[in-house]
């Protein structure tokens, strides 16, 4: 198992660039997650980590090596496809006897590995099956299978969940979590789904464009957003964005939306646009009779454990989410305010959020 | 009404008009086959005789004078001999003839096998080295490449025949079995890159990545992995590539004489003593179609889909 780092890495299609200028470390036995929406670059930076892409330029190292131009094959890396890529010619045994036998691994051992997996894996059963007869979740696990019987300096993934209905994914979501405690092996894991991130993750890395946007534990991604986008992108629904036409000076702790005075975190950054924004999440806003933002209801989700309103606003579509005695009826007017103070101001220009006494 | 099946599925009467349809046309088309064979087995006489003899006595004289070479003796001569030592040497002198030597049927078709399955071979491992390519890599003018591949099957190969002539006259490859496997070869491959070509797009680039992944190189990945994976459209073009240069008819009498002459030339040469042979051409165009069908019948069941089926889910 080994450290991953990526420097200055970049990859260009003809015009097109898909990853810019990017640099990652990932720890010794990290659970690494790359998320961002389809297009940003994340499945390509993998695809660069394994060798089955070459970077336009920069460096990947893997532990103290540079491999950027190194083949797949030299690597030493383990990659479980999305589709899985189990080889249908072969059964399940072959499968995972594939990778040992190009390495010259004698019989005895290539039998005794392939057991040792597939017993971690519970698949042990279903060692003489062929491929096709498998379920979804077994097809899973032999895919996981054969990238652990090499016992590889990093594991990769590429929405490895991505085919699997909900049952089957919450059920791979806790095995892999397991698996990694257990073997404890570096593993870079790209997804678009942030639930499976935020469960998954020692750290994640946010995608977006081609740029690595923030790469850090997931709560802090979660409450401390860089940017504008990671805060719409993380958390479901994402974080509402009030726009204030005004700019942001260093120790303000009052904003002035319609005539109203709200207080956010003592601020440690000027802003260098005149128009920025107001972020903040649905659960830290309440529905109150005065002294908030105007508007009615637009829609009521009933989530079970809680509601989350819509109000339509002067400035834009609202959500709150509230717990479930709250009870409004659509079209009545209500008053939005926030319940606390983790409120994050982002500039208008850079879109990156400011320094503040939360945002420290 | 009848609920039992869905809507999507033919109806009972459909089917039944189907299965007769196909079972017409299946009789139709065995009927110029089975005559054929039926020749083979007969005798020179019950071969000709009208109203043509549908139950007959079998024969093997179309087969024995396929594979030798006779001629005819007086009665007196025939007597001189010392009696017969095989059944077909009895036959042929109840016929008033005797063997002079086995013909040269069997070099033929020993030709017509080595030119075919060379060629065969040759026009699948070059297509599908070649699909591959076409199908993965980034090969610059792709596709003004496949069009020019496909263009070289848009006018009949007959009509290149007399440069090809004079050409292999030049370069020495006239009558020999590496000019005629070159030449079918040629025509063929252009059918197996465009047929192949489908069949590898198909298979998703994940199984050789994963290979590579795994250790192996590209080419192991490809031999082990996308090969294997290939068989269908390996078997299909393998079978087409096999009925065309197996049947192959005008460059086979236009650039073969003796040394590499095929079976199609041959057969027609095959004529008896007064009178066309009808047993022996039977017979030589029932084991002539021998090879085909035992080829496609081996490849047939890899010509059914379902290998790879659900090993991919997309």
């Amino acid at each position: 198992m080994s450290q991953i780092k990526i420097a200055n890495l970049q990859k260009s299609f003809g015009d097109f660039t898909a990853v810019k200028n990017s640099n990652l470390t990932i720890n010794d036995k990290e659970f690494f997650v790359l998320l961002g929406p389809s297009g940003c670059g994340k499945t390509t930076t993998l695809r660069m980590i394994a060798g089955l892409e070459l970077p336009t330029s920069g460096e990947i190292y893997l532990g103290e090596e540079e491999v950027g131009m190194l083949r797949a094959s030299e690597r030493d890396i383990a990659f479980v496809f999305q589709l899985f890529a189990l080889y249908p010619h072969m059964n399940v045994k072959n499968n995972l006897s594939f990778p040992l036998k190009m390495q010259g691994y004698s019989r005895s051992e290539i039998k005794t590995r392939v057991e040792e997996a597939a017993k971690l894996l519970r698949i042990d059963h279903i060692l003489n099956s062929s491929i096709s007869s498998l379920s979804g979740g077994d097809r899973q696990r032999v895919a996981l299978g054969r990238a652990l019987v090499r016992r590889p300096k990093a594991f990769l993934m590429d929405e490895p969940l991505g085919t699997l209905d909900a049952e089957f994914r919450e059920l791979m979501c806790l095995e892999l979590k397991k698996l990694h405690i257990d073997i404890g092996a570096t593993t870079v894991y790209v997804t678009h789904d942030q639930l499976e991130a935020m469960s998954l993750a020692d750290r994640i890395a946010v995608m977006d464009g081609g740029e690595i946007l923030q790469a850090d534990e997931p709560a802090v991604i979660y409450n401390k957003p860089a940017t504008k986008f990671v805060a719409s992108f993380i958390g479901s629904p994402g974080m509402n964005f009030i726009n204030i036409d005004q700019g942001i000076s260093n120790e303000q702790s009052t904003v002035n939306i319609e005539g109203t005075d709200f207080n956010i975190p003592k601020q440690y950054e000027i802003s260098k646009s005149k128009k920025n924004s107001f972020g903040i999440r649905p659960e830290n806003l309440s529905l109150t009779n005065e002294g908030g933002l105007k508007g009615s209801v637009f829609g009521v989700e009933y989530l079970g454990s809680r509601k989350i309103i819509t109000v339509k606003t002067n400035f834009g579509e609202i959500k709150v989410k509230t717990n479930i005695s709250t009870s409004v009826k659509i079209n009545e007017n209500v008053q939005v305010k926030p319940s606390n103070n983790n409120i994050i101001i982002f500039d208008g220009e850079t879109d990156r959020s400011l320094k503040s006494e939360f945002m420290n | 009404m009848d609920t039992s099946r869905s809507y999507l599925e033919p109806s009972s009467f459909s089917k039944k008009l189907a299965a007769t349809i196909i079972i017409v046309y299946t009789v139709i088309t065995l009927i110029p086959i089975s005559w054929m064979v039926m020749t083979s087995f007969k005798n020179v006489n019950s071969a000709i005789s009208y109203p043509p003899e549908v139950f007959f006595e079998p024969s093997l004289e179309g087969y024995v004078n396929l594979f030798t070479n006779r001629s005819r003796q007086s009665q007196e001569y025939l007597d001189s001999l010392p009696p017969p030592e095989n059944w077909y040497e009895e036959l042929v002198r109840s016929r008033e003839m005797v063997i002079t030597g086995p013909s040269k049927f069997l070099g033929r078709y020993s030709n017509s096998m080595i030119i075919g399955f060379g060629s065969t071979f040759a026009s699948v491992f070059l297509g599908a080295l070649a699909a591959y390519a076409f199908s993965r890599f980034r090969v610059p003018l792709k596709d003004d490449l496949l069009f020019f591949i496909l263009s070289t099957r848009m006018f009949p190969p007959i009509a290149v025949a007399v440069p090809i002539f004079i050409m292999y006259r030049k370069l020495g490859l006239g009558d020999t079995h590496l000019g005629m496997i070159i030449l079918y070869t040629v025509v063929n491959l252009s059918l197996a890159v465009w047929l192949l070509k489908g069949f590898m797009d198909e298979i998703p680039k994940e199984y050789e990545e994963a290979a590579m992944i795994d250790g192996y190189s590209r080419l192991q990945a490809f031999f082990k992995v996308v090969l294997p994976q290939a068989m269908t459209g390996i078997a299909a073009t393998a079978i087409f590539c096999m009925i065309f240069s197996w049947n192959e008819y005008a460059f086979a009498v236009l650039l073969t004489q003796f040394n590499a002459q095929t079976a199609p030339p041959f057969i027609p040469t095959i004529i008896g003593e007064g009178g066309l042979d009808w047993p022996a051409i039977g017979a030589g165009t029932t084991l002539f179609l021998l090879p085909v069908m035992i080829f496609t019948i081996i490849l047939r069941k890899h010509l059914l889909r379902g290998i790879t089926f659900g090993a991919v889910r997309k």
